[in-house]
């Protein structure tokens, strides 16, 4: 016998959800639309992630508004994913979509992170490092103090050679 | 098939139980997601892509002090056993070494396995550096880790965006890309019943339990992964001291939980130690949930002083030999699968004798 969705009692059940609440095994049932409410994949639906539920519920990102002028998908510029290839599969296709889809990224960060941006390491590629050979100095002096910060003495041997032979003191 | 004892530390440095905390913490592990800029992420880019995104990584290791020893596997050329070791050791994900309905993994997947960091290459990330140390340290995981990442990201380009950090193909993981799990054996808190209030108050803190393997697999043996489930918005020392603290706490916990069954349930307790000893020291076949739980005992009783002929970093050991594929792989690959119960229960009597004539 099938059960009704034990939060709407409207709809027939398709998940059972076991939750411990205070100590108490409780189970309760939904209906997929409950379901997708709570972020829970019933696997009825054609979400392939558990991410994929997560933003179907959340209703922010491939929704049908993203779309361009003539109601073609948002593709990003580079790789030629759309929103509704993220909505499906949960991942994205390239760094480019994180500037495409910027704007449906953004809520869903706040929800996953409570932030919206980077606070950690800075990183800086090494064909954007300044040039020249101060450059090459301050590079090998900071790459030297890490060495030396994470105790990798072989490395900072190394490093350390080499900024002697680069001159100065 | 590849013989694992060729691995830095034979694979299992990070069993030895010789970190700190190391009577409830097995390991450390810290993972940061990388990809490369210029290129489709793995599960977008093409098969040539993702060969020369393997080919830039594996030039920029041979420049590295971290991964220059590194032992290379290729995963989408090696058979399905040795891939399922190399899970079963921790150092390739469930994605890259048992795909779903049984196909191959991803063409250019590759693991890099140094002494104390290695490298998954076209995971779901083209780069997945992981630090993996005994005991419960933070510090020493991430200082491996970072080596490795400061020094391939002097050698190629990683995608990185001025507001959102490190890029990754899963929104869950950008910024930090950083991922820190602690492997914890909390038998105590199990025994108590208070481990479902604990497990609570991970998720109101941030933080997040898996079982054994990580992400989507059981808690098996009282064995839990403690992690960060946040990666944006908070510095690597940030989100890696939060975690030090609640993992702390957790410690208090279980030992608190092991004090009470000591001082309440004495009987009880040892007679649920010798038991699982008893049974494993003896008995002709063993399942492989039955020898995790059975092992999880005999851990705790090696934790409490309770069983001074075992040492943890037996216990450790035969937590990684029981499994499916280790079993597999000690008969050399072949065997009836009703066979495998009663090979595992071989090898573990033949390592506690070995043990008990060592200690004895």
């Amino acid at each position: 016998m099938s059960a009704m969705c034990t939060q709407c009692h409207e709809r027939e059940a398709v998940v059972r959800l076991t939750q411990v609440q205070e100590d108490q095994v409780v189970t309760i049932r939904l209906c997929e639309r409950c379901a997708a409410e709570r972020g829970v994949d019933t696997g009825v639906g054609q979400l392939a992630t558990p991410l994929g539920g997560f933003l179907a519920a959340l209703g922010a990102v491939g929704s049908t508004v993203e779309a361009d002028g003539v109601g073609r998908p948002r593709a990003c510029p580079v790789c030629g994913s759309t929103v509704a290839d993220f909505r499906s599969g949960g991942r994205l296709g390239c760094a480019g979509c994180w500037d495409a889809f910027a704007d449906s990224l953004l809520p869903l960060l706040r929800r996953l992170h409570g932030s919206t941006h980077h606070a950690g390491e800075p990183y800086r590629a090494p064909g954007q490092r300044p040039a020249g050979p101060g450059a090459d100095r301050q590079r090998l002096a900071e790459q030297l103090e890490l060495a030396v910060a994470t105790e990798n003495f072989e490395l900072a041997a190394e490093l350390r050679d080499q900024l002697r032979s680069t001159g100065g003191d | 098939m590849i013989d694992l004892a060729l691995l830095p530390d034979g694979g299992l440095g990070w069993l030895d139980g010789s970190g700190p905390e190391s009577h409830l913490v097995l390991s450390t592990r810290i993972r940061l997601a990388r990809n490369l800029a210029e290129h489709r992420f793995s599960a977008q880019a093409t098969e040539a892509e993702r060969e020369a995104v393997l080919g830039m990584v594996r030039e920029a290791a041979e420049q590295s002090v971290t991964l220059r020893r590194a032992m290379v596997f290729r995963l989408d050329s090696l058979p399905s056993l040795d891939r399922q070791l190399l899970h079963e050791r921790h150092v390739v994900s469930k994605e890259l070494s048992v795909p779903e309905r049984g196909g191959v993994p991803r063409r250019a997947s590759a693991v890099l396995l140094g002494r104390d960091v290695g490298a998954m290459v076209n995971e779901e990330d083209h780069l997945r550096l992981q630090g993996l140390v005994s005991g419960l340290s933070l510090e020493a995981a991430y200082a491996a880790v970072r080596r490795a990442d400061v020094e391939l990201g002097q050698q190629v380009a990683f995608a990185f965006h001025p507001q959102f950090g490190y890029l990754t193909s899963c929104p869950t993981n950008v910024g930090t890309g950083l991922r820190a799990s602690i492997l914890i054996h909390l038998p105590g808190l199990v025994l108590t019943k208070e481990i479902h209030r604990v497990l609570q108050g991970l998720s109101q803190v941030g933080l997040t339990y898996r079982g054994l393997y990580g992400e989507g697999s059981e808690v098996v043996g009282n064995f839990f992964q403690l992690s960060n489930q946040t990666t944006l918005g908070q510095s690597e020392s940030e989100l890696l001291d939060h975690l030090s603290r609640i993992v702390g706490q957790v410690i208090g916990h279980e030992e608190k939980a092991r004090q009470i069954l000591l001082r309440d349930a004495p009987s009880i307790l040892e007679d649920k130690v010798w038991r699982a000893f008893g049974l494993l020291r003896h008995a002709r076949s063993l399942g492989f949930e039955e020898a995790m739980n059975l092992l999880s005992g005999v851990r705790l009783g090696v934790g409490l002083g309770l069983v001074p002929d075992v040492g943890m970093y037996t216990v450790n050991r035969l937590l990684i030999e029981t499994q499916p594929a280790h079993v597999l792989a000690m008969a050399g690959g072949v065997l009836d699968e009703a066979e495998v119960p009663v090979r595992r229960a071989r090898h573990v009597r033949m390592i506690l004798e070995a043990e008990a004539g060592r200690r004895g």
